[in-house]
């Protein structure tokens, strides 16, 4: 079962601006998922869609099976979202807001008091609880948006840049506790730049940029690939034959061209030393840039 | 059904805790402003003037000082309640929730009417000082009452979903509802205008809502009761409508 399934979403603001351009992605039940992308690539455009904040240009959303366009009411039951920006009430109280959101959810307030208490405690913030959310400091207000989105107990966590501004020990600790709700079974999608945090936390990631989907694959998957650099060798005669060589995937583009792959590990050196061994003579060589890394370059920068 | 229910009642809990949260901006400003006016029209004028339909002067404002407060505090709760929910963007706790629309105009419709006629009953409690008012019909007088509150909560939340600036809250209740109010007999009898100017008035539907709620106190109108209920409850069906029009347009609160 997928707990998210997007089709083709495409987004165009009113303003003209083209901000998703066809992104196709699903997302198992149970995962843990990663979307990746710089500022501006489109993540927040897409949580607004599969929230209904954004109303979608074309595409399709189906939430566990629910198209939003047939049920959007239902989807939404499944679904909790905490936003990038905090959208509460500062003059509002903590517990409050959060047993407030339950009753729009149809809970009864019993049961609202409850779970907001579980949820406010486990995120500590009970001692708050009577506050007015202004007196908050900012890592305690990404927790109350928090807390307000599990309220309802929704199948499918979405968190949008959820450590953006928090110091790394918070961050550290909103890790552990975002894993062992994504261990008590619910999914998770999570939004971020960090790519260390995707790394830490996901099983799958997805990375977007300029309203395009880059890449979607396992982070193991990922991870390779990012290890991998690519060269380009230009040999002073035709190649006749070049035996494998572990770690390293050749490829001949044309007689006096071959394209290495090779892992991190594996040292130019070795692989010199390899097509000599070859008979292959090198008269120049240049790098392929790497899309994925280059990506992340540009993320890191920001 | 149930759900909705709660939702209903959660968002209007909200909006009554929000009116009692800051009562010094809700609940006090609107009855120093009517006893004033029970002050200086009741007692220092109106002591001046002759009755009005065998009614001291005093008894005849309280109803159309009470009926004012309705008018102003329904609107303006719904008005500034909805646009600081869009401006703190606290009303994406809503949208992102099963709750239907209806269900969010009712509820936000049922806080501004719990702030109109919570007024009007501090400002009929203040009428008390001044002066002894009859009651000839309580149904009449909470019928007109409870109405007019329904329709200027609604006609409220309109505007607040328009509005886009601070600013864009207070043009309506400036420019066209508080000179409507003025003009819709609160402090005056139709019969003492000339002609031309009973008729002009008779097309300011406030007359109605002032005069319906006077009725209900002293039994006494210039105007038609019945017709008062008919626009009250054709205002209530058109400005509901439009509500529920706009927000599944997303209008002012979806991109
Ligand atoms: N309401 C809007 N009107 C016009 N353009 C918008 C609007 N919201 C976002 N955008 C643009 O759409 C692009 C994607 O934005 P967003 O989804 O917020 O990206 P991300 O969350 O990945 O940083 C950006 O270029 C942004 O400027
Ligand atoms: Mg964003």
């Amino acid at each position: 079962m997928n707990a998210l399934s997007i089709e083709n979403l495409y987004k165009t603001y009113g303003s003209g601006f083209e901000a998703l351009k066809g992104i196709s992605l699903d997302v198992r039940e149970g995962e843990f998922f990663g979307l990746l992308g710089p500022n501006g690539a489109g993540k927040t455009t897409t949580i607004g869609i599969i929230t209904s904040l954004v109303t979608k240009t074309a595409g399709k959303v189906k939430v566990f099976g629910i198209d939003i366009d047939d049920d959007f009411p239902a989807a939404k039951r499944l679904i909790g979202v905490v936003p990038q920006e905090y959208n509460f009430s500062i003059f509002e109280k903590v517990q409050d807001i959060v047993t407030q959101q339950a009753g729009y959810y149809g809970m009864p307030y019993q049961q609202a008091m409850a779970h907001a208490e579980k949820y406010l405690r486990k995120l500590g913030l009970w001692e708050k609880r009577s506050v007015s959310a202004r007196e908050l400091s900012g890592g305690m207000k990404r927790r109350l948006m928090i807390a307000r989105g599990l309220v309802h107990e929704p199948k499918l966590l979405i968190l949008d840049e959820p450590t953006a501004g928090v110091d790394v020990e918070l961050r550290r600790g909103m890790w552990t506790f975002l894993e062992e709700l994504n261990r008590d079974g619910r999914t998770i999608i999570l939004t971020t730049h960090y790519l260390e945090e995707a790394e830490h936390l996901c099983n799958t990631i997805g990375i977007i940029n300029h309203g395009m989907l880059v890449e979607n694959t396992s982070k193991r998957e990922l991870l390779r690939k990012l290890d991998m650099e690519t060269f380009i060798f230009e040999t002073s005669a035709p190649v006749v034959s070049l035996s494998p060589l572990e770690n390293v995937s050749f490829n001949l583009i044309d007689e006096t061209t071959v394209e290495a792959t090779k892992s991190k590990a594996r040292s130019l050196n070795e692989i010199f030393i390899h097509f000599e061994a070859n008979n292959v003579f090198i008269e120049s060589m240049r790098n392929k840039s790497n899309r994925l890394e280059e990506l992340f370059l540009g993320m890191v920068e920001k | 059904m149930k759900a909705n229910l709660i939702s209903l009642l959660s968002i209007a809990k909200k909006e009554i805790i929000r009116i009692f949260r800051i009562w010094v901006q809700t609940l006090v400003p609107p009855v120093i402003t009517m006893t004033l006016y029970f002050i200086i029209f009741g007692s220092f004028i109106g002591s001046q003037l002759l009755d009005i339909g065998g009614y001291d002067y005093m008894a005849f404002i309280a109803p159309g000082l009470i009926m004012m407060s309705i008018i102003t505090n329904s609107y303006t709760n719904t008005v500034s309640s909805f646009f600081s929910a869009k401006f703190q963007r606290n009303v994406e706790e809503l949208l992102v929730s099963p709750t239907p629309n209806w269900v969010i105009v009712l509820g936000y419709v049922v806080g501004g009417m719990s702030r109109g006629l919570s007024v009007g009953l501090l400002v009929a409690l203040v009428s008390l000082a001044f002066v002894r008012l009859p009651l000839y019909s309580l149904t009449y007088a909470v019928l007109f009452a409870v109405l007019t509150s329904f329709v200027f909560a609604l006609a409220g939340m309109v505007n607040g979903i328009f509005a886009k600036k601070f600013d864009d809250i207070s043009i309506i209740p400036t420019f066209v509802i508080t000179p409507l109010t003025y003009l819709g007999g609160v402090f005056y009898s139709l019969a003492l205008l000339p002609d031309f100017w009973q008729i002009v008035s008779k097309a300011n539907p406030i007359i109605y809502m002032i005069g319906g709620f006077r009725y209900g106190f002293l039994g006494i109108t210039d105007i038609s009761v019945w017709l008062g209920v008919v626009m009250l409850l054709m205002f209530s069906v058109l400005l509901f409508i439009v509500n529920l029009f706009l927000l599944d347009k997303g209008y002012g609160i979806r991109t």
